[in-house]
């Protein structure tokens, strides 16, 4: 029986898609048989940033309406054997789907797949209700920003009322160099104002930006985002792992080494 | 920034920590001011009947507080109410 996660924020832009894609996709690396769902009905995205935008033909609501079987909607990852993508639809609306039909949906796939990723859209409306429907556990996304803090706090409410009991926190786009000269909260803070479990930091990196250009994860990379995405994988499939050094070498070697790489 | 800045000025990450934690006690309580200044009224009004209270020095707020029995803390009504004297004779 797999396991339902949905990965929501409250605020937009903080990273849930760019997370959804990396966790999946490494979860997929470590040899777990994944499914993302893009449930931002109206604002497809999920595919663009997993680059497999030109192969949707089926979406999530035809799957619902019954316009087709799950498997025909399923976009198979090829670089991955065990990944697939249930793209959005992007002519359509929220209501479009119910929190019963995702429901439903969400326990046919628990039986063909280890994990379900759920891509919570923005906002704490018809979406996030449909998001949420069949998960058992969720990933909150946050920056260390005082409004992305703030959304991340009542959506933890939100998912306890609920009875979504095991909710995970991840802090994103964090800058070591802002919390070094305290002109950023830290990890820690964002967890003590928050008070629930941290499953993984991930820095501000611009690979992400570049990754997401070319479509392609970059989950499991030297990068510094990637070897944390990696960490908070293999956290979700029940190893320990101790977080992430985010300390950047700047020193005269690395930055030579750095100079090099991109030329 | 000045070196004059740096002593006068908090670090904005402690700022931001700050101001989070005083928006999300009213968030999570979901108690406008209104009600707020409702409820000290009206204890002002049921304390007053007993002792003789000093109105202005009164302060209530909601806080969070380390529960006893289970883990994690727990919001919490806090009142701070100054007594001027104990009507000692009324019943």
């Amino acid at each position: 029986m797999g396991e339902v996660i949905v990965v929501t924020s409250g605020k937009g832009g903080v990273g849930k898609t760019t997370t959804t894609a990396n966790v999946g996709t490494g979860l997929a690396k470590l040899n777990k048989k994944v499914v993302l769902i893009d449930t931002d009905i109206g604002l497809r995205n999920l595919d663009v940033v997993m680059g497999l935008e030109n192969r949707i033909v089926y979406n999530l609501v035809d799957v619902v309406e019954g316009n087709c079987r799950i498997k025909q909607a399923l976009i198979k990852d090829k670089r991955y054997p065990n990944l697939y993508l249930l793209p959005s639809a992007q002519t359509r609306d929220k209501n479009s789907v119910s929190p019963e039909q995702m429901r439903k949906l969400a326990d046919e796939l628990r039986e063909d797949f280890d994990y379900i990723l759920m891509d919570c859209p923005a906002g704490i409306e018809q979406g996030f209700l449909n998001a949420i429907a069949g998960a058992d556990s969720a990933l909150v996304v946050t920056t260390p920003e005082v409004s992305a803090v703030r959304d991340a706090d009542r959506i933890i409410g939100l998912l306890d009322a609920h009875d979504i009991k095991n909710t995970r926190l991840i802090v994103n786009r964090l800058r070591t160099d802002m919390v070094k000269r305290g002109d950023m909260m830290s990890a820690d803070d964002v967890v003590e104002i928050l008070a629930i479990d941290l499953i993984g930091v991930v820095p501000d990196d611009e690979s992400i930006v570049v990754s997401t250009n070319q479509g392609e994860p970059l989950v499991g990379t030297d990068a510094l985002a990637g070897k944390a995405y990696m960490n908070i994988c293999r956290r979700i499939v029940g190893e320990q792992v101790p977080l992430l050094d985010l300390n950047v070498k700047s020193g005269l070697m690395s930055r030579l080494a750095n100079l090099l790489k991109k030329n | 920034m000045s070196l004059a800045d740096f002593f006068k000025k908090k670090a904005s990450g402690n700022v931001a920590k700050d101001r989070l934690k005083l928006v999300l006690v009213s968030d999570r309580a979901n108690c406008s001011p209104e009600i707020m200044e409702q409820i000290k009224n009206d204890i002002i009004q049921v304390i007053s009947k007993y002792v003789e209270i000093d109105t202005t020095g009164l302060d209530i707020k909601i806080t969070q507080t380390e529960s006893e029995g289970n883990n994690g803390s727990v919001p919490a009504l806090f009142a701070n109410i100054p007594i001027k004297d104990l009507k000692a004779g009324k019943k």
